[in-house]
């Protein structure tokens, strides 16, 4: 369990680590945290002549959220991003799926972004990003490029990143006024990767920017005490599809008050089970993991039907919906 | 009078340095000697045909490349089988070196030597060899059928086979009013230490000898091992085990192939050579445990009473079975737990496969049989529609001695020693709440929620012989130096062994001084397993330092002209019964039992020939006596002594995952009087939590091929601290009256029951017998949908309420 010869460059500026992939495209590799990358080298699954420490470049860790966007430089870890206020209040689902990734140790050392490039369909972060409609900012000497989730997913462990690529920032989008959104997984140990987990982001009418989170609150009751009604879900998947696809659910959801969910909940289920394609392996057969994922999607909706209103919208003002993700290529 | 140490809760004195970061373990020394790494057989079952190491000679750093053919002598051999049985009909061991064939993935092929671990690593990777594929024999049920066999020459997979049988099985079974027939099945695990195994071996070139560090469970074990292979003189061969991070049993077995080889290279290359197994060689090369298909048939009475147990297994000893068969063996002596069966046979067979070999793990085939017998009972009660409590009661033992009937691991006819089954169940019951379960299984049932109580009773023989020792040294200064030659790897012993010798010896605990595991102090031993640390080594030092405190009065009778009788020591000061003017601190007789010549302080002063009066009539040293305050002492016991307990479990599955999670945990342990309570405890909590590992996490996932899919902890599911509940204890402690001590082990304890009591609560939760470990979701998901089908018969006692039928909730599930 000892990595073969490598040599490790330790560049300190974006623009000399753009060098030095370019000129070890074939054979170099970036490391950040480390937390995939070590183990992988040190059972010999991969071999790069040259990697490529990121840890000492300068304005790579970076942590925004501004206007409608959390912007997650290459360098901040999990943790980081786990425990940032300003993150929790403007899309509680990235605090909330981090908790499931490994543990306090690794996600000290891991970065989300990483979690991104390396593109593990066990990962909640590619999931994540794709369900919250966010990108990625990727530069080489050639220029910069913004690719959504959709676009830098290819497969298993398969981006569309160039050899000669890195990428400088993730980009998740706030929840918006009316959204709810929540995260969960069975994972077999804590901090295991999940046999199956769920992320559901659900839109409702109630978008009162203003409106109080109080457990105390009658369930499904709005501020004002007005029964919100959905109208709209997108749902995204942990360990049972090859990468992270997303499915909208509107039709199935949209103008069912949130006191009735339990009307939808058996339909919901049904139509992610048909959208999911998930292997068995020693941990659990695909008939198990289909199930699970359909209990887990119940659970969740069930959930975000009883809480009240958004976290996330009431921390940002409205506004214009945030505009990086959907730009395209500029290269 | 000094406050007894034996049974105070005093805290490991081992831990301050551990927890600092201040242990040394294997790979912590002789950092810079030259590394060995080997290159394993990627393929379960093979001829090999060709290995072309040209490669590897040429990579720089390269200092030596070994196949079998550069083994030297007796070296070359097949390792020594080291514990013959009658039941071996076909006893198989593998080679240091494999030369010319393959029965496992992970077998060791080539060793390279480089300067460092990488450079041998890399090296190994240019290695090629090249194989003819055999077919592999993969799990019980191919190896059973014996189509084709592991060992060529053979005609099936047999390596052993032994029936055992007190009273007459058939006639009791035929009497019964009642009978029935349990199929079972129980998986492979593996012990999994922190720290893996290590050797490095130095040779010594101007006085010839081999000085090796291990980390093993016997020092001394290996030590006669490596000089019988090496064919050198066992005084030029010394082994030291440095701290060792857990064993667990997997370290027991010697000599490793890799200690034997690095031994072989250190000689001939003159210098110090390292091996330190990483993780995956332990996974795919170390030993494993566990896997068996068992087959129980039993007849009783109406009230439960057992007339007639018939049990046959068939046990997966995987490769090769250097350490014989103590695991079956085990096995087939602990099934009648603490029950009174007046008719038992039990017939196994040790099979071979083309995977890791099996030795013990923690319990050493205890479990295995604590599950046979454990279900049998659960299913004796449903048959019946009685409390499984009662049943159980209803078997008990109840008269003490109580002569088992079978031979055990040590030779011995089993006997139970002492116990009180009765009582322990009462305080199970109290501890866990039996009798009150049934409300809290309504409540939780309102809520929607399935709620399960489990109970699981094991006796262990512990503290097998033949023999530990002892020997105690008393300073000059006063501090007293105790040496054993077992090991320690993660026990309490030098908290326990200085507790029990402060007391037997009367000083303060705090100049008591522990070390284990030195061949160059103590060369006499057998090593640390089954249990036996505290009862063997712990009874052997009660002894040693009970003749240093008689030395020691004796010189101080002497020199006070006193009768020894009248002396006692206190605190580390001998004076007359009553009379404290006359007294003597240890650390003066020390001197005074040391007659010198020269002075080299001011106490020595006091032992030099001209300080006291000259006594023509006698030598300095007496004819018969030794000097210095030194003493050694061995504890060899007529048998082993027979640990008990009772475990007890509450399990919540979820009516929709079918996830499980324990909610309580409760032991009732009887080890007898407890040296240290909080040790017994720890020991109990660790055992536990390896016992639940077993139970639903754990399990080696071999392919047809041989291979092993899951050799790394990411898949290898080895439960964290978060997987672990809280273990409410309660002890009972009935002395044993085989040793001076009175005690019985407890290493193992927790472990044992583990796996039985969780099925047991699982299939009081879900209605259907659990008849196969370990389980995890996605298996009782399974289940269910075949119970549903019909497929899977639910408990005869439930009726038609045991069908999966509570309404899903999301109470209790955020």
């Amino acid at each position: 369990m000892k990595p073969s010869p490598l040599r490790i460059h330790r560049p300190k500026t974006i623009e000399n680590t753009l060098e030095l992939l370019a000129a070890h495209a074939s054979d170099g590799k970036i490391i950040a945290g480390g937390q995939s990358l070590v183990p992988v080298l040190n059972m010999r699954l991969a071999a790069p002549e040259n990697l490529i420490d990121i840890t000492a470049v300068d304005g790579l860790d970076g942590l925004t959220v501004e206007g409608q966007e959390i912007t997650v430089g290459a360098l901040v870890s999990h943790r980081r991003l786990e425990r940032d206020p300003d993150v929790a209040s403007a899309n509680p689902i990235l605090g909330e799926a981090l908790r499931h990734v490994a543990h306090p140790a690794i996600r000290n050392r891991g970065t989300t972004v990483g979690s991104i490039a390396h593109a593990d369909p066990n990962g909640e972060m590619p999931m994540i990003l794709a369900l919250t409609g966010g990108c990625v900012k990727v530069r080489s000497l050639k220029g910069t490029r913004t690719l959504t989730a959709d676009e830098l997913n290819v497969g298993p462990l398969e981006t569309s990143l160039e050899p000669e690529e890195l990428i400088t920032e993730a980009i998740f989008p706030a929840l918006q006024p009316g959204q709810r959104a929540g995260f969960d997984e069975l994972a077999r140990r804590s901090g295991d990767y999940g046999l199956a987990g769920v992320g559901l982001i659900m839109s409702t009418d109630n978008t009162d920017a203003a409106a109080s989170v109080d457990a105390a609150d009658p369930p499904g009751s709005g501020a004002a005490g007005k029964i919100a009604t959905i109208t709209g879900l997108k749902a995204g998947f942990v360990s049972v599809t090859d990468t992270p696809d997303i499915i909208e659910l509107d039709h199935i959801v949209s103008g069912t008050p949130v006191d009735r969910v339990d009307t939808i909940v058996d339909a919901v289920a049904s139509a992610i089970k048909d959208f999911i394609d998930p292997d068995g392996d020693i941990h659990a057969t695909a008939d198990y993991r289909r199930h699970l994922t359909g209990v887990i999607a119940g659970r969740l909706l069930k959930r975000l039907s009883r809480q009240n209103s958004t976290r996330g919208a009431s921390a940002l003002s409205g506004g214009q919906r945030a505009a990086t993700c959907k730009e395209k290529e500029s290269r | 009078m000094t406050t007894r140490m034996f049974g105070q809760k005093i805290k490991r004195r081992e831990d301050p340095r551990l927890v600092t970061g201040n242990g040394r373990y294997l790979d912590d020394l002789a950092n810079g000697s030259v590394a060995a790494a080997f290159v394993r057989s990627p393929h379960a079952h093979a001829d090999i045909v060709d290995i072309d190491v040209t490669g590897a000679i040429d990579v720089e750093g390269v200092i030596a490349v070994w196949t079998h053919e550069d083994l030297p002598g007796q070296a070359a051999d097949r390792l020594p089988m080291l514990i013959p049985h009658p039941s071996i009909v076909a006893p198989h061991t593998g080679f240091a070196l494999a030369p010319d064939h393959v029965n496992f993935v992970g077998e060791p092929i080539v060793m390279v030597i480089a300067r460092d671990r990488y450079i041998a690593e890399d090296a190994a990777g240019r290695i090629e060899i090249d194989y003819e594929f055999l077919d592999p024999i993969v799990g019980v049920e191919q190896s059973r059928e014996g189509q084709r066999v592991v060992h060529a020459g053979m005609d099936d997979n047999v390596a052993a086979h032994y029936v055992q049988e007190v009273g007459d099985v058939d006639a009791g079974l035929d009497r019964a009013p009642h009978t029935l027939d349990l199929d079972l099945e129980f998986e492979r695990s593996a012990c999994m230490p922190m720290e893996g195994k290590g050797v490095i071996a130095a040779w010594n070139r101007e006085d010839e000898s081999l000085q090796v560090h291990s980390s093993t469970q016997t020092s001394t074990g290996l030590r006669a091992a490596l000089a019988a292979r090496l064919e050198i003189p066992l005084t030029r061969v010394e082994v030291i085990t440095p701290d060792v991070g857990g064993a667990f049993g997997v370290k027991i077995n010697h000599p490793w192939p890799e200690e034997l080889a690095v031994a072989c290279a250190a000689r001939a290359l003159g210098t110090t050579v390292k091996w330190t197994e990483d993780r995956r060689e332990h996974f795919i090369s170390s030993a494993h445990e566990r896997a068996q298909t068992q087959n129980v048939k039993v007849g009783f009475d109406d009230d439960g009473r057992i007339l007639s147990l018939d049990v046959k297994f068939w046990h997966d000893n995987g490769a090769y079975i250097p350490y014989g068969v103590i695991v079956p063996l085990n096995t087939s002596t602990h099934v009648m737990g603490p029950y009174n069966i007046a008719n038992y046979r039990v017939e196994y067979w040790s099979l071979y496969t083309n995977t890791v070999m099996v030795t013990p793990y923690r319990g050493a085939g205890r479990a295995h049989a604590v599950f046979m017998m454990e279900r049998t009972v659960d299913a004796i009660a449903d048959e019946l529609g009685m409390d499984r409590t009662q049943v159980r009661l209803n078997n008990f033992v109840r008269e003490f001695p109580h002569p088992m009937g079978v031979t055990m691991q040590d030779g011995a006819e089993g006997c139970l020693d002492s116990g009180d089954f009765v009582t322990s169940l009462d305080k199970l019951k109290a501890l866990v709440g039996w009798d009150e379960f049934e409300a809290c299984r309504d409540q939780a049932r309102a809520e929607g929620r399935k709620v399960g109580l489990g109970i699981g009773c094991y006796v262990e023989s512990t503290g097998a012989g033949p023999y530990e020792g002892g020997h105690i040294e008393v300073e000059s200064s006063g501090r007293v130096n105790v040496w054993t030659g077992l090991t320690t790897h993660g026990q309490a012993h030098a908290t326990v062994f200085a507790q029990i010798v402060a007391d037997a010896l009367g000083v303060p605990i705090d100049t008591v001084h522990v070390a284990t595991g030195d061949t160059r102090k103590l060369p006499y031993s057998v090593g640390t397993w089954g249990s036996r640390g505290a009862v063997m080594a712990g009874n052997a030092l009660h002894l040693t330092a009970q003749k240093v405190k008689a030395k020691a009065l004796k010189i101080v009778g002497e020199s006070l002209e006193a009768d020894p009788e009248d002396l006692e020591i206190v605190d580390g000061i001998i004076s007359v019964k009553g009379d404290p003017s006359a007294a003597m601190p240890l650390a003066a007789v020390s001197v005074l039992s040391n007659p010198l010549r020269y002075a080299f302080d001011e106490s020595a002063k006091a032992a030099t020939q001209f300080a006291k009066e000259s006594t023509a009539e006698e030598p300095s040293v007496k004819p018969g006596e030794q000097p210095g305050l030194e003493e050694q002492e061995f504890f060899s016991p007529l048998r082993s002594t027979v640990a008990n307990g009772m475990h007890a479990a509450i399990v919540e599955t979820d009516p929709e995952t079918a996830d499980i999670t324990i909610r309580r945990y409760c032991v009732v342990h009887d080890c007898g009087p407890m040296i240290n309570p909080m040790v017994v405890e720890g020991q109990v909590h660790g055992g536990v939590a390896q016992g639940v590992g077993g139970a639903l996490y754990e399990r080696m996932a071999y392919d047809t091929d041989g291979q092993l899919l899951n050799a790394s902890f990411m898949d290898f599911l080895m439960p964290f601290a978060s997987e672990i509940p809280h273990v409410e204890t309660d002890h009972l402690e009935t002395p044993s009256p085989l040793n001076p001590l009175g005690i019985k082990g407890a290493g193992e304890a927790g472990t044992i029951p583990t796996a039985t009591t969780i099925a047991s609560a699982i299939e009081d939760a879900e209605g259907f017998p659990i008849r196969a470990m370990p389980l995890d979701p996605s298996t009782l998901w399974e289940l269910r949908n075949k119970h549903e089908a019909g497929e899977v018969p639910g408990l005869k006692s439930r009726g038609l309420d045991s069908a999966v039928s509570a309404p899903p909730s999301i109470a209790g599930h955020q």
